[in-house]
């Protein structure tokens, strides 16, 4: 399993009850079932990867989360788990307002564009970055709004959300997957 | 064997009261099983069928000498597996194939009820199958499933005794039959009742069969069961059995040979009364009814695991209404899981060799059970 799944589920409580948004072929929810807390489903897009759920034995709602969470009463989950997906969504804004108002917490990663690999692939190369977490070119690339773990803070900041993060400087840099708990 | 060694029915002794207020007793239930029962009574699926549907789901009906109506999906080692689980499918109260209906005698008059058979519901026909669970000793069922009609028979079972299912499987249905859905069964109603061969309903005392009304309710019918594309790709314009147009009206195009087969075959099978009062009670389904319009409040004591599962070429039964049920049921915080199939093959797609539902079901059920048992 992806060591940032293996960050997230350290994240978690014991038998919470939790919603996977985007949650793909469902390796992390089949993980937490096995070994946090079997009171998990996702939310997933892709048919394909619905149906890899589905043969895991996993809930799994097919759907889009920029339309579907609204049916999910407010603090209805104690985890709602958003993985290198916000940066996709044409209304991230939105989509970040939903998690906090149906998670009690939520946890999201995004891929951090502040990263000093894509700072220098930037500056040297003057193309736009292609690395391990954004393997896409920019005509591919299905992230319309690319962030930095410093950018996401402040937008944090600014709306009064409650974000855990230590050594901003060193992590905007050091990090390329930046991992939060927000709580509103 | 004459048809009636063919048929198992349970005699319901025990009184049901209808919605429409009439309260009938003794009343013969036909259904079929398939595979065993295991000692822990805990593999047992009951099976809910559709409109035209009937008890025998896998193999040969013995009446019909035609598969079953879900021979691809019911059977030994296919989705649902026999080997495996022990599969009871009734005929619902209203239908023609040994269970009470308007076909069957009135000990008042010693005539076939016709139109004097009571109006039943969706509520009323899963009411009377219950008393399977009860005459099988079964204390709660690993799984309700059924499309179209059968998943609306899912819900309101589920609805009616939240806790004697593990899980349920909904299908290409809805919770509430819409307008056009209403529209259309009355469009096949009025074709049978302007046969005149229909009689007001008492065609059988009479020896008379209005087949040609009913053979055209099928054939509407049929239409909504496909998509465009589905009946695009299968016919287009192609001609039945000559080179060009013949300027009249004979089955010039293969379609029109094809619904006709379809209308002419399904009067051989049906009752067109046990039409009239099956559609009936679709139209009337509406579970939101009883709750304020809040499905929700139709589950809420449920603790049924939910598994919906819609077509992408259903326009009966689209998604967007599969997915109000979803909707319902995560409004409460209910465990469900909702997939939506690609498939032309319209809302028959349920019937029909579809791998990636198939499979889907499968997988469902056998994840489910492991975690039960």
């Amino acid at each position: 399993m992806k060591k940032e799944f293996h960050n997230i589920a350290k994240l978690i409580t014991k038998n919470s009850k939790i919603l996977d948004v985007g949650c793909g072929n469902g390796e992390l929810m089949k993980y937490i079932t096995e070994n946090i807390s079997k009171d998990i489903r996702g939310i997933e897009l892709s048919k394909s990867n619905v149906q890899k759920c589905v043969e895991k034995g996993l809930t799994v709602i097919e759907g889009d989360a920029e339309k579907d969470l609204k049916q999910f009463p407010d603090s209805s989950f104690d985890f709602v788990i958003l993985s290198q997906t916000l940066q996709a969504f044409l209304d991230p804004e939105n989509v970040l307002n939903e998690l906090l108002r149906i998670g009690k917490k939520a946890i999201v990663s995004i891929p951090n564009f502040g990263h000093w690999k894509v700072r220098l692939h930037l500056l040297l190369k003057g193309t736009m970055p292609v690395t391990e977490n954004l393997p896409n070119e920019w005509y591919n690339t299905p992230n319309l709004h690319m962030c930095t773990i410093k950018d996401f803070e402040n937008y944090c900041k600014q709306r009064n959300i409650k974000i855990n993060l230590k050594n901003l400087k060193f992590q905007n840099l050091f990090s390329e997957l930046g991992i939060f708990i927000l709580e509103k | 064997m004459n048809e009636k060694d063919k048929i198992k029915t349970l005699l319901i002794k025990k009184p049901l009261k209808l919605d429409c207020g009439q309260t009938i007793n003794d009343f013969p239930l036909a259904y079929e099983t398939y595979g065993k029962l295991n000692d822990k009574k805990d593999n047992a699926i009951l099976v809910f069928h559709a409109l035209t549907g009937d008890q025998f789901a896998s193999g040969t009906n013995p009446i019909t000498n035609k598969d079953g109506w879900w021979n691809y999906a019911l059977g030994p080692s296919k989705a649902i597996d026999t080997d495996k689980y022990f599969v009871i499918a009734a005929n619902v109260i209203g239908g023609c194939m040994g269970s009470f209906g308007p076909k069957n005698i009135n000990p008042e008059s010693n005539k076939p009820y016709g139109t004097n058979f009571p109006v039943i519901t969706i509520n009323d026909m899963v009411n009377a199958q219950y008393n399977l669970l009860e005459y099988f000793k079964i204390e709660k069922l690993f799984c309700v499933i059924g499309g179209s009609m059968g998943g609306m028979q899912v819900l309101q079972f589920v609805s009616n005794f939240p806790n004697k299912a593990h899980t349920a499987i909904p299908i290409a249905c809805t919770a509430s039959h819409s307008a056009q859905n209403i529209a259309l069964n009355e469009l096949g109603r009025q074709s049978i009742m302007a046969d005149r061969n229909w009689q007001d309903g008492f065609y059988e005392e009479q020896n008379k069969q209005p087949d040609k009304g009913l053979a055209v309710a099928r054939m509407a019918a049929h239409i909504t069961y496909l998509s465009k594309a589905g009946l695009q790709e299968k016919f287009g314009r192609k001609l039945q059995e000559r080179d060009d147009l013949k300027f009249s009206f004979d089955a010039d195009f293969q379609i029109e040979s094809y619904l006709r087969y379809q209308g002419s075959v399904f009067v051989d099978r049906f009752d067109a009364n046990s039409y009239l009062y099956i559609t009936r009670a679709m139209d009337y389904f509406d579970l939101t009814k009883k709750f304020g319009g809040n499905l929700s409040k139709a589950f809420e004591k449920s603790n049924t695991k939910f598994f919906i599962i819609s077509f992408t070429s259903d326009w009966l039964y689209p998604t967007s209404e599969n997915r109000e049920i979803v909707i319902a049921l995560n409004a409460i915080g209910k465990n469900v899981g909702f997939v939506e199939i690609t498939s032309d093959k319209g809302h028959d797609s349920f019937l029909l060799d579809v791998p990636d539902f198939l499979n889907t079901v499968k997988n469902f059920l056998n994840k489910s059970y492991e975690k039960i048992s």
